[in-house]
């Protein structure tokens, strides 16, 4: 097959100036209506309201910029971004890049959502309630589970939830002193150990074997009476799906643990597997994954926390319920976990996942993971045969794949000194986004993590896979392109960026320039 | 297959195709080694699917439009969710594509973002004058649950002293993250004021931290901050102080008046309600090892090449859960980067005078509104001898109408009335937590006391 033409990108290079450097004094762009006319005569002057002791003496030294500047300024940092809308962002697995559609921009930009407030009485908020409602059903639906909590703000904070309900679930029963291990893969997203292990979990990680997922043997040799509960992953990143989940289960359940699933490499698995027949307790959705809510620059996002009946009582608290005629607020928290994230959570996800699942419904979901299964077993055999240099793990033990594959680019880096990281770079000269690697620990050396969601057409993956061939073959022939890479993007290459020390650390503007006698 | 907008590969030629391509008849071939006892065993059931935009634009408007908002009313609702004005560019930049849809690029080709990400902590930097500022957490009770661990991975104590009268729902927040952490009620006098006698019997040497709100949860600016301080250190302890950054343009940076960590939400910065779901947290210290190596979270350092430009990469990553795991000191996950850029533009545009204005304006309007409704007899403000900010108690105790009676009435009115304190702190009896802030206008303050007569 003929590859496309590779595109002769180069993204926008501004040389903006950080922004205080623009800054001209007595410049505005944003003015505060004075009031002081018409309320002076009541209240007295503005002086007079604020205790001494509390009087800002020195003004904040912020930039000062006309309205146009600031504007200009911030649209340039724009075109020095590439998000999922302007690249086939393939890329970034484990990320599940995947088409945010526009039409969910307007309901949540709609001031009939932004300009809500969550203390409004609930007669004037049965939309919104509805909708949260009407979600959770269906997201019991699709987890097969019981009870659904939107407050956590990401799947970081899911995980830590489902810690915390876990936690709440022993100590209701005595058991919280004793029970105090959390066992969790060591491919599994770094979150299921760092979350657990934050709500005051011990954390035990397996390692895979030969066939890339844990042994039963090794999972029921830590398996004890001080077994809270598993948290586990599947597929996981590395897009090996563990055929014997149930067994895993069982087992964890017979030593009176719970199961947490993190279904964050869940695109593939939409009308196929749910958490119910995985046996999980609980498990959450990151809504700004696989649920298309954009990613943001790494948030808003959202968890759908979902639990079996048992554990609903568990769940932060608001909850939403319908009596029959209406909805509202339940702020009852005698046995629930308390507040994850302030009020009901970052809602705008919970609407555009909402309006997600509503354009497609039972056969459209189920199409979406059968096109995110068909993407990636097509350009895993093209990659595989195609490029060179790039292998899969557990290639031979393993050869099945979902929606994603952690590659490696091992033997390009044997056979040409071009690494993983030097590969990744160069995406950018041909217009893609970084790809991601690994998480850490690294298992798979030389690690390259793409998933090719079903947002992508078949001419976007030939288009990647086209500059995928094209980096090989230069790393074959003239490694110091590659070796010297981006070329083409908005800096340079930066020769340092790490500091060892925290005096080198310079995180604001006023830290860089007192490091640099400017201040 | 039906045709799915969003699924390109729904066409089935191409479909076909890429299936000859992999050998395979069909998808179900490709996965058929995920064994039976974990495949679901009948189809979702779900909704009917609106699988065109304009039915769907439709139903969801639909729901959407039974509300009734707060620019569609005359809102005092405040307590930890703020009516500010939103500038239009604020919307402008975080509505851009490239920005909504990124991700977790990082120095080349997303340049840009990690540029605007160093600015908001750089602004931020400059209102709160400290030198560290965290890449923005999911909410201002992430930020002061965080802050709160801080100080005890400082100093090992395990107290932490916190109002009595602090919001609580970031007290249960605090309850619920801040494990193996004891936190300590501190009294707080008539005025509102915290009761520093009971704050010296509660300092000892087991307390990792002393946590005050400035504003404080009940609106007004706690005035003994210095003090507070100050008995803090004088046994050891971190001061946190958790400040609304709308405050800072009249407001003393809580660094000046001795706090060790600042903390509180992004969301008055140019980010709208969202139903509350428009919060951020921000997290700041002074730039030493101990503060700086207990920061959960990503850390944006700038760097210059050998041809001068400046770059920006994550610092001293190994401190993260994303390199070690559960040897970190939190989690840390996806949060509201989002709102980094948002509140990153809101300074900007407001620069110092535009923060002062805004301060000036908001304190014109909570004195102004406690002026005209006193002139209503026989309600009663219980922190009257206190400054007020944004926000202030009104108590209606002995009228014989609840406040949710009350608020059910200026309902009617299209007012939105305070928030009813009853439900959490019963102690204050009935009362209401009124907010106003630059877009309350003076006729509307005089509406609600208008209205307030009529139904009292």
């Amino acid at each position: 097959m003929s590859d496309p033409k590779l595109r002769n990108f180069h993204e926008a290079q501004w040389d903006e100036p950080i922004i205080f450097e623009q800054s001209v004094p007595g410049s505005r762009s944003m003015l505060i209506p004075d009031v002081s006319k018409e309320a002076a005569p009541v209240t007295g002057e503005v002086s007079g309201l604020m205790p001494e002791s509390l009087k800002r003496s020195k003004k904040p030294a912020l930039p000062e910029l006309g309205q146009p500047q600031v504007l200009r300024h911030y649209l340039r940092l724009s075109q020095e971004t590439i998000g999922q809308d302007i690249n086939i962002d393939i890329g970034l697995g484990t990320c599940t890049m995947k088409y945010s559609p526009k039409i969910n921009e307007q309901f949540v930009r709609s001031p009939k959502f932004a300009e809500m407030h969550p203390y409004q009485d609930d007669d004037t908020a049965q939309g919104i309630l509805k909708l949260i409602y009407d979600f959770e059903q269906i997201m019991k639906e699709i987890s097969g589970l019981d009870a659904v909590s939107f407050q956590a703000g990401g799947g970081g904070q899911g995980i830590y939830a489902n810690a915390a309900v876990l936690k709440k679930y022993f100590e209701d029963r005595g058991e919280a002193d004793k029970r105090t291990q959390i066992i969790t893969t060591i491919l599994s997203h770094p979150l299921n150990s760092a979350a657990p292990a934050t709500k005051g979990f011990e954390v035990i990680s397996l390692y895979p074997d030969e066939n890339g997922y844990p042994s039963l043997e090794n999972l029921k040799a830590v398996v004890s009476e001080k077994t809270a509960g598993i948290f586990i992953t599947n597929p996981e990143d590395t897009g090996v799906f563990n055929p014997i989940i149930r067994q895993f289960v069982d087992v964890v359940h017979e030593a009176g643990g719970l199961c947490v699933c993190d279904m964050a490499d869940y695109n593939g698995l939409f009308g196929l597997v749910r958490a119910k027949e995985l046996g999980a307790d609980m498990c959450h959705f990151n809504l700004h994954k696989a649920f298309a809510s954009p990613h943001a620059c790494m948030g808003p996002g959202c968890a759908a926390q979902c639990v079996s009946a048992e554990l609903e009582k568990y769940l932060p608290r608001p909850r939403v319920r319908f009596d029959g005629t209406r909805y509202y607020t339940d702020y009852e928290d005698r046995d629930s976990v308390g507040k994850i994230r302030q009020f009901h959570g970052a809602l705008s996800a919970v609407i555009r996942a909402y309006s997600w699942v509503m354009s497609l419904g039972t056969e459209g979901l189920k199409a979406v993971g059968e096109t995110a299964i068909l993407n990636n077993n097509y350009m895993m055999k093209r990659v595989l045969n195609e490029v060179r240099g790039i292998t899969m793990s557990w290639a031979e033990e393993a050869p099945n794949r979902l929606e994603q594959v952690r590659y490696s680019f091992e033997t390009m880096l044997k056979e040409t000194g071009v690494s993983a990281e030097h590969v990744n770079r160069h995406m950018l000269d041909f217009g893609f986004q970084r790809f991601f690697p690994s998480h850490h620990p690294l298992i798979v050396p030389e690690p390259y993590t793409p998933e090719p969601t079903e947002s992508y057409s078949k001419a976007d993956i030939d288009e990647y896979i086209a500059a995928l061939k094209k980096i090989s073959e230069e790393a074959y022939s003239t490694p110091e392109v590659v070796l010297t890479a981006p070329h083409n993007g908005p800096i340079s290459v930066l020769e340092n960026d790490h500091i060892e020390t925290v005096d080198q650390l310079a995180v604001t503007w006023r830290s860089y320039k007192k490091q640099h006698g400017k201040a | 297959m039906l045709h799915y907008p969003y699924i390109p590969n729904s066409n089935e030629a191409v479909r076909k195709e890429m299936l000859d391509f992999i050998g395979a008849k069909s998808v179900e071939e490709i996965y058929s080694f995920i064994p039976d006892e974990v495949r679901m065993k009948k189809p979702l059931n779900l909704p009917e699917a609106f699988t065109s935009e304009v039915t769907l634009k439709r139903h969801v408007d639909g729901i959407l439009n039974q509300d009734s908002t707060c620019d569609e009313n005359i809102s005092f609702l405040g307590a930890g969710c703020y009516n500010h004005y939103v500038p239009a560019i604020c919307d402008e930049i975080n509505g851009r594509s490239e920005f909504l849809t990124a991700y977790s690029g990082d120095t080349y080709a997303d340049h840009g973002k990690l540029q605007a990400f160093f600015e908001f902590t750089s602004m931020m930097g400059e209102l709160l004058n400290m030198d560290v500022v965290s890449f923005p957490t999911y909410d201002g009770g992430q930020a002061a649950s965080t802050a709160i661990m801080m100080s005890h991975r400082i100093n090992k104590c395990t107290t932490a002293l916190v109002p009595e009268t602090m919001n609580p729902n970031l007290r249960s927040q605090l309850d619920c993250y801040c494990g193996g952490m004891k936190l300590v009620s501190i009294k707080s006098r008539k005025d509102g004021q915290l009761d520093l006698s009971d704050l010296k019997n509660k300092l000892s040497g087991d307390v990792a931290c002393v946590f005050i709100q400035n504003p404080a949860f009940l609106g007004f600016f706690e005035e003994q901050c210095e003090e507070i301080g100050k008995l803090a250190h004088s046994v050891g302890a971190e001061y946190i102080v958790y400040a609304d950054p709308s405050s800072l343009g009249v407001a003393a940076a809580p660094a000046d008046y001795g706090a060790d960590i600042a903390c509180g939400d992004i969301q008055p910065l140019g980010i709208h309600m969202s139903y509350g779901g428009g919060l951020g947290g921000y997290l700041a210290t002074r730039q030493e090892e101990q503060y700086v190596m207990n920061y959960p979270h990503h850390l944006y350092s700038i760097f210059e090449n050998s041809k001068g430009q400046f770059g920006y990469a994550r610092a001293l990553p190994e401190r993260t859960s994303y390199y070690v795991r559960e040897k970190a000191v939190e989690y840390l996950g996806t949060c509201v980067g989002l709102w980094a850029v948002t509140a990153a533009v809101y300074l900007a545009l407001m620069g110092p005078d535009g923060m002062k204005e805004l301060g000036e304006n908001i304190l014109y309007k909570s004195n102004y509104a406690q002026k005209k409704l006193s002139g209503i007899k026989t309600i009663t403000f219980p922190h009257k001898n206190s400054h007020s900010f944004m926000e202030f108690v009104v108590n209606f105790d002995g009228l014989g109408k609840t406040v949710a009676e009350i608020n059910k009435e200026l309902l009617k009115h299209h007012i939105f009335g305070g928030y009813d304190l009853s439900r959490q702190m019963p102690s204050m009896g009935q009362s209401m937590l009124v907010c106003v802030t630059e877009k309350t206008e003076l006729s509307e303050i005089d509406a609600f006391v208008e209205a307030l007569k009529k139904i009292l």
